[in-house]
Formats: structure tokens, C-alpha cells, sequence
């Protein structure tokens, strides 16, 4: 049995993990250990082979790989020591862990820890769209992974399902593999990006967005054949002919192990539950990045794994824990979820000066609201709200809370 | 005559597996055929993997003797050559007024039936061993013997035993025509033919076809699609025991059972078809399951899907099994072995000896009959990324690949080498659990296409089913 001993475990190298670890090396904290379970660190930028990374946290314009990569060196170049091969399998206390590598089972023991282990897509299963189960059916990391990293063929006739910034990011890797796409599928009015990112890949590859449009069959015996759309609104069926399915979008965080370590699980966002320090409910375990806000752009989970850095650094020195006596933070549909869920007493501040929602709808002239016990603290109307797109609520109304719930509240 | 087998078992699904299996023991020449590219592949592969202990069945019927038996021989079995079995015991729910009027019904049948462990536990007792359990039960057995089972490795275990002691598999084969005769029967399939003293039919859903071509007509098979949704492993802590619904004429009911890969198992539908191939799922089943599911289990709802199937169980006209000797033939049917066949394999494959024995065919003995021992899959089992020993002889073993399921490169390696190969992924997926779980291969699938296509030797395009298109 190998032992690692270190100050801080940070479980996960994408992004966050890597950001956090830098920044707690910045801050003079001595030993940083990240731990991943792929052959390479980096997370998913790794097979993300597009432009638009680095924007918000490095201030530069890189593809997925470069900017993984840059992070790699960055870390080791900070000190930091790197684990991959390393799964981590269970917990033996809140901060000393279980893990299995090529050369054996091994044991990683630390004062702290920082869960960044990330977000996957929702496949079809999950979606429970019926019919049959042949090959070709994708989610955008598998098929990712299967064209950047692996350079395994996907077939020529293809359909995306999602029409958020995934979907458009799908479709040029798919292009790229040299498939015909021929839609884009969302069961909403219309997509959900921004118009940027639908020129580069739909508009220039001439791939038509199909609204209000459901899959609701699928067929084929061995490969796909054919995919059934129902229209959402007058229930009218077509069927297209392909032989490959990628269901985009739809994140979910991968949340198994901060489950199994017996962390409060939110039920909307289905990550752990963490303050505005970022502290889950379990003592001296943290949480950062895509795994609490699943998904938000790579330089986001970036920023917040360097934004637990400081709060991990701030309870190594005083040892002070507050997760305990939180005030709670209530909301309903159409809000689909909050980041974080719980304000502990007394902080001023959000993570990353502002909370993270999501709501499940196309709202049209919403107005959204911050109340405490029927008081309005915070509100803003506006034009539109879009399902998958960040709304973020600026957190100057924390200085005016007393302890009772605060609410979220959307008013059309 | 040197070119005759002995006997030819038509289906290798879990009865013709064992059946086989059963045959390796003795100085006989054997061939197992299948029309799949798998063992296993039929009803064998998506059912509610229970090793069911028969105590509900119709008192003197074949069927409830060959489960009874059945599910002693498995248990041992099962022990024996490592097939992930957990005997966690059933609960039997009964929700309405009618259901619980005929809970000491079905107590008086297993006691009959020689189950005497099955009992009345009070409402208190229930809700304190599945406190999650939704409002509303009325009463409720006990079934301290029901169990759950893999339903992948159980005809693997028999399939390979049967092979590594000398009997033939012929995967792919599709039986066409078969030529009865006086001496051998000659069964045709594409691309060859084979002769053989005895037939053994164990064609599954396809029973009264092979029957046919053999000249008989006892039974006519009307498939019974069950569609089933896995819930991930996260909700297994919602639910100790198998929980079963009062029975009707038609099905068992919908039930929620733990499952030996941790999962939580909900299912099954039970609908009619004249379609031997529609194994898809439906809006409407899926959703009348997810129904009954949140009355039984409320909070199962709120956790993910992480897989859903359909099986097809090949129920006939009669409420038992069908099996026909035809001694003067050499041939054997066994047919109608609807959804008990898991539980009843081992049994029903004596039992099919006993038949043959009866016909005429010697059975000797061999001198060495070797033993198999499967790669544990099981989460009640130790499984190799647990296991320092075997990491250490192999580090393949401590790469893990699929991350959802924690399968290891050397577990995938093993099934692509082993003695019936895993040449697809579903077939992957029965030995190692490879992309069964709740990513459906966002992180991995890539990863265990290229480790696969590598270790069988297969181009990538095959594995995929893209080869038309190249």
C-alpha cells in the first residue's frame, strides 16, 4: 500500500483543479497534491480541439489542448505534484482517501481537500428516449475524445441534439471528422448560444436549427438508422435518416464520489452542497468548478477552483469551519438550480462575487428576485431568460441579511 | 460414423448453456449453436436477473420443480465458480385490499411447494427494513430465499465450461432447414451444416420454429416484451430487499430490485407481441413503470437513469414449460421456459439429460471434467482495482478505464482473450461491465473502442458497424 501525505489533495486536473492547485503553491501552502484518473491531466479541454479558451482567467485566446496543456505547465511549474493513473475510491475519513493506481492500491492523507472533479453530459439513457440501442449514439465527450484523441471514424450522417454552445461546438467537430450534420435539434424555440458561436459552426457549415423539435424514437438493429422528432408544440412526427446521434449538453456533475463520502448532495444541481466558502458539509472538504456549477465555461471553473485556493488557505491557517450554520437558500421551477446553495453568517462576499442559476425554460420578460422573509434585497428584469445560459446574481444585498432563508424568485 | 456429433443443442441461452454444460461431463461429441454472435444474447441477456427459489409456483408443475431444484444447484454453482450471487431475500407488497386477501394464498403455495421460510411480517417490520418504501402497504411476506443473480456470467460460467471440456460452439449460425433421419438429423445453417445423432431444441423465442422443422407443433410462442429502467448505483442505499408485487394471471408485476452491479432495477413491463425482434424500449412502457415505481420507492424517481432495456420472454399458450421428448426421433424440445429459465437452468439441464438418457443416448462419464473459475463482476465480490495482489501480477489491473463502472484494461484485455471472446461491446459489456454504467461512455468510450479493436484484433470500423459506409 503506497501512502501520499500531503496538505492539500485536489481531486481532478481539469481546470479547476489545476488553478486551485496553482494558486494554493502562490499562496505558500507547501504541498499540493492533484490526483486524475485519465493517463494525461488537463481534464476535458484536453479533447475540447477548438478556439475560445482562456478568455476571463489567462486573458488569452487558445484552443482546449493549449490551454490544458499551459495549465500542466504551469502547475508543474508552481510545484505542484501531479497523480494521474489514480482513481480515487472511497473515503476513509473526510480528508484521507482510498485510491487505485497501475502500481497498487494506495492511501492519500491530507489536511484538506478540494473536490474538482467535474461535470459529463447526460446520455441518452438518462433522457429516457425510447427504441432500439444500436451503435453510433454519442455524447459530445465521447465523440470528442473519439475524433481528437483516439482519431476513430464517426459515421456520415449525423444529427446533434442540444442547441446550447455544445451543440455548435459538436457540430464543428463532427464537420471535422467529415460528417454530414443535418440539424440541429432542440426541444426549445429557439437555440441557446450566442450568435457568435452559431456562425462559426451551423451558419458556415449551412446546418439547419430544427426548434421545438423532440427525439422521441430511435432505430436500427446494428448502427443507427433512423431518428424519430416529434414537434413539442402540434405533436407532428417526421423521421431522419443517420447513422449517428450526439446528444449534447444536458451536464450533470460527476458527483459519485463526493456522494459516497457521505457530502450533502443538492437535489437540483446534483453536486455537493458548499457555502459561500466553498466548504461542503463534510469538514475540511471543498469544492470547486464545474463540479458545483455544472457547466460553465472552462476559464470559469478555472476561477473558482483559484477562488477555493483562498478559502482552503484560510482554513489551513485558522482551522475555521462553518458549514454547519448556514442560512439556506430557497427556490422553485423555473429556477432549475443555484450556485452555492447556502450563505453562511456573516460572509459578504460570493465566490465569485456573484451566485450561479440556471432556469429549465424559455422565460420571456422575467423578472428575478432576491427576498428574505418577503423583503425584495435584489431584483432585475429582463428581456429574455434562456435555459443552459449563466444568469448571474451580484451578491451586494448580503450585507443586508439577517439568519432566515434567503429566496430566489422569478416573477413573469 | 466419425463426422456425427452426438448431440447438437440448438440456443445458447442460458438453458442451451447449461445443457451443454451438463453434456461436457460425459464421452460424447457435442456442438452448441447459436444464431448470435454471443452465448446469451436473446431473453438470457435482458431480464430481471433473479434467482428465484420458486415458491410461488403452481404446485406440480414441471416448471415449479425445475426452479425449486433450479435455485439450489445455481446457489452452489454460482459459489463454486464465482457468479455473482446475493441472497438478499424478497419482500412480497401488497398494496390494495385484493392483493392482500390473497397473501395467505400464496403463503399456502410455498409451503406446499416446500418453501416453509415464507412468512407474514407485520407493517412495522416492513417499513423499519426498507424505511423508503412508499405510504400505503397493506401487508407483506417474507421471502428469505430470493436472490439476486448475474444474469451475463451465469450462461458465460456454463458456455465456457462447456467449451474448455470439449464441446463445439457455432456462434452466428442461424438454423435454416434441418433434415430429420433415420440414423442423424442434419441441421443447416448459412455457410454449412452439421450432423447429428440427437437435437436438442433450446431456441428460446424461436422453440416452436426449430420444433416445426423437427415436425411438431405442441406450443406457439408469443413473445412477452419487459422493459426495464437501471437506476444508478447512488439510489442502491434506497432498498435492502427484492421488492415484489402481488402477482397476477398475467406477470409477477412490477417489482424494484437491487442489483448485483449495485444498481436499482425497475421493471418489468409485460406486453404481447407477435414480433420476435422488438426489443426496444417504448414512451408508453417506460412510462407506466416509472409510474408504478414511484408509489413503490418515491425517492427512486429522484435519482438518474442510467440504462433502459427491453427483453422479450417467450411465453406459449400453456402455463408450463414445454418439454417433449421424441424418443423414436432422438430429439428433445425445450421449449416455453418463459422467464424462470435463469433461476431453473441448472435443473432443467438434468433434467434434459435424464430425457436423453431415456431416449437411448450413453452417458459416460469423462475421466477429467475441468472446472471454470469467472472473473468476478459482482460489487459484492472483490473485483481487481480492489484487489493489491492483482495489481501487482498485472498493473493492467490497476488502470482503471471505464470510471463509472471501475472496469480495468486487464479485465478488457482478459475478455477479448478469453475462451468465448468478447468480439463486440455489448458483449464486453456482459464480461466486464465496460460502458454499462451512468456516462454511457462520455469518458471512456473512445478509450475502451481502441483497447477492444487492439486486443481482438478488429478493425475500429467493425466494432462500430460503420464498415458498409468505408
Amino acid at each position: 500500500m503506497n501512502l501520499f501525505e500531503t496538505d492539500v489533495l485536489i481531486v481532478g486536473s481539469g481546470p479547476a483543479g489545476l488553478a486551485s492547485a496553482i494558486e494554493l503553491r502562490k499562496r505558500g501552502v507547501g504541498r499540493v497534491t492533484v490526483v486524475d484518473r485519465e493517463r494525461e491531466p488537463g481534464g476535458i479541454p484536453r479533447h475540447s480541439d477548438h478556439i475560445g479558451f482562456g478568455l476571463r482567467d489567462m486573458h488569452r485566446f487558445l484552443s482546449g489542448p493549449a490551454y490544458a496543456a499551459r495549465y500542466v505547465r504551469l502547475a508543474e511549474r508552481a510545484g505542484v505534484d501531479i497523480e494521474v493513473s489514480t482513481t480515487i475510491t472511497g473515503w476513509q475519513s473526510e480528508t484521507h482517501l482510498t485510491a487505485t493506481r497501475p502500481d497498487g492500491l494506495a492511501e492519500f492523507r491530507a489536511s484538506a481537500v478540494v473536490l474538482a472533479t467535474g461535470c459529463r453530459e447526460r446520455p441518452r439513457s438518462a433522457r429516457l428516449i425510447p427504441g432500439s440501442r444500436p451503435a453510433g449514439i454519442l455524447t459530445t465527450g465521447a465523440l470528442q475524445n473519439f475524433v481528437y484523441i483516439h482519431h476513430h471514424p464517426v459515421g456520415k450522417r449525423a444529427l446533434v441534439v442540444g442547441a446550447d454552445h455544445v451543440g455548435f461546438s459538436a457540430v464543428m467537430t463532427l464537420k471535422h471528422a467529415g460528417a454530414d450534420v443535418l440539424g440541429i435539434v432542440t426541444e426549445f424555440p429557439q437555440h441557446q448560444s450566442y450568435f457568435q458561436y452559431k456562425l462559426v459552426s451551423a451558419d458556415r457549415y449551412r446546418v439547419p436549427l430544427m426548434t421545438n423539435q423532440k427525439v422521441t424514437n430511435i432505430f436500427g438493429k446494428k448502427r443507427v438508422e433512423a431518428v424519430e422528432l416529434t414537434d413539442v408544440r402540434s405533436g407532428a412526427i417526421q423521421t431522419i435518416a443517420c447513422d449517428t446521434l450526439v446528444f449534447t449538453g444536458g451536464w450533470i456533475p460527476d458527483y459519485e464520489l463526493a456522494f459516497s463520502g457521505g457530502l450533502q448532495i443538492d437535489p437540483n444541481l446534483k453536486g455537493p452542497r458548499i457555502n459561500l466558502q466553498m466548504q461542503t458539509s463534510a469538514k475540511g472538504v471543498f469544492a470547486a468548478g464545474n463540479l458545483i456549477h455544472a457547466a460553465e465555461t472552462a476559464d470559469v471553473a478555472a476561477i473558482s477552483g483559484r477562488l477555493a485556493a483562498a478559502k482552503v488557505q484560510d482554513y489551513l491557517n485558522t482551522g475555521k469551519w462553518c458549514a454547519s450554520s448556514s442560512v439556506p437558500i430557497d427556490y422553485e421551477a423555473p429556477i432549475a438550480w443555484a450556485s452555492p446553495q447556502a450563505i453562511d453568517p456573516g460572509a459578504q462576499h460570493a465566490p465569485h462575487g456573484h451566485f450561479i442559476l440556471r432556469v429549465s425554460d424559455v422565460l420571456q420578460r422575467p423578472t428575478l428576485l432576491v427576498k428574505q422573509e418577503g423583503r425584495v434585497l435584489w431584483q432585475k428584469s429582463y428581456r429574455s431568460l434562456l435555459p443552459n445560459l449563466p444568469i448571474y446574481v451580484p451578491d451586494g444585498w448580503l450585507k443586508q441579511l439577517n439568519s432566515s432563508p434567503v429566496r430566489f424568485e422569478i416573477r413573469l | 460414423m466419425h463426422d456425427v456429433y452426438d448431440v447438437a443443442v440448438i440456443g445458447a441461452g442460458v438453458v442451451g448453456c447449461a445443457i451443454a454444460r451438463e453434456l461436457a461431463q460425459y464421452n460424447l461429441r457435442c456442438v452448441l449453436i447459436e444464431a448470435g454472435s454471443d452465448v446469451g444474447v436473446g431473453t438470457s441477456k435482458a431480464n430481471t436477473a433473479l434467482l428465484h427459489n420458486g415458491f410461488d409456483g403452481k404446485p406440480g408443475y414441471l416448471e415449479t420443480r425445475l426452479v425449486r431444484r433450479g435455485y439450489d444447484l445455481l446457489s452452489k454453482y454460482g459459489a463454486e465458480v464465482g457468479i455473482p450471487i446475493e441472497h438478499i431475500g424478497g419482500l412480497l407488497v401488497a398494496w390494495t385490499d385484493e392483493q392482500l386477501q390473497s397473501l395467505p394464498e400464496i403463503r399456502e403455495t410455498a409451503q406446499i411447494n416446500g418453501a416453509h421460510n415464507v412468512d407474514f411480517i407485520s407493517l412495522d417490520e416492513l417499513y423499519r427494513r426498507e424505511p423508503y418504501l412508499g405510504k400505503g402497504a397493506l401487508g407483506a411476506l417474507e421471502v428469505p430465499s430470493e436472490s439476486i443473480i448475474c444474469p451475463f456470467t451465469t450462461p458465460l460460467a456454463y458456455a465456457t465450461q462447456a467449451v474448455i471440456n470439449g464441446v463445439e460452439l457455432c456462434l452466428n449460425s442461424p438454423v435454416q432447414r434441418i433434415e430429420t433421419g433415420p440414423d442423424y438429423h442434419t441441421v443447416h445453417y448459412p455457410g454449412g451444416a452439421i450432423r447429428t445423432r440427437y437435437v436438442v431444441n433450446s431456441a428460446g423465442l424461436h422453440a416452436d420454429t426449430i420444433n416445426g422443422m423437427m415436425g411438431h407443433d405442441e406450443f406457439h410462442i408469443t413473445p412477452r416484451r419487459g422493459e426495464l429502467i437501471i437506476f444508478d448505483k447512488m439510489a442502491r442505499g434506497l432498498v435492502s430487499h427484492i421488492l415484489m408485487p402481488v402477482p397476477n394471471k398475467v406477470t409477477k408485476g412490477v417489482m424494484i430490485s437491487p442489483t448485483v452491479f449495485g444498481n436499482v432495477l425497475l421493471g418489468p413491463t409485460a406486453e404481447d407481441l407477435e414480433d420476435r425482434s422488438a426489443s426496444q424500449t417504448t414512451d408508453a412502457g417506460l412510462n407506466s413503470i416509472l409510474k408504478k415505481g414511484s408509489q413503490i420507492l418515491p425517492d427512486l424517481l429522484n435519482h438518474e437513469v442510467t440504462s433502459t432495456y427491453a427483453g422479450l420472454r417467450s411465453a406459449t399458450e400453456h402455463g408450463d414449460y414445454q418439454i417433449h421428448l421424441h424418443p423414436e426421433q432422438r430429439y428433445l424440445c425445450v421449449g416455453g421456459i418463459r422467464s424462470t429459465g435463469l433461476s431453473a437452468s441448472m435443473a432443467i439441464a438434468e433434467y434434459a439429460l435424464e430425457q436423453l438418457e431415456s431416449a437411448g443416448l450413453r452417458l459416460q462419464r469423462k475421466a477429467e471434467f475441468l472446472s471454470v473459475h469467472m472473473p468476478n463482476i459482482g460489487e459484492a465480490f472483490t473485483r481487481p482495482y480492489q484487489s493489491d495482489a492483482m495489481i501487482q501480477a498485472n498493473p493492467d489491473y490497476g488502470r482503471i478505464v471505464c470510471h463509472c463502472e471501475r472496469v480495468t484494461r486487464g479485465e478488457i484485455i482478459d475478455a477479448a482473450n478469453a475462451p468465448i471472446p468478447a468480439r463486440d461491446f455489448d458483449a464486453l459489456r456482459r464480461r466486464t461491465r465496460a460502458q454499462m454504467g451512468r456516462c454511457q461512455g462520455f469518458f471512456c468510450a473512445a478509450e475502451v473502442t481502441a483497447i477492444l479493436a487492439k486486443a481482438s484484433g478488429q478493425p475500429v470500423e467493425h466494432l462500430l458497424s460503420l464498415e458498409q459506409q468505408a
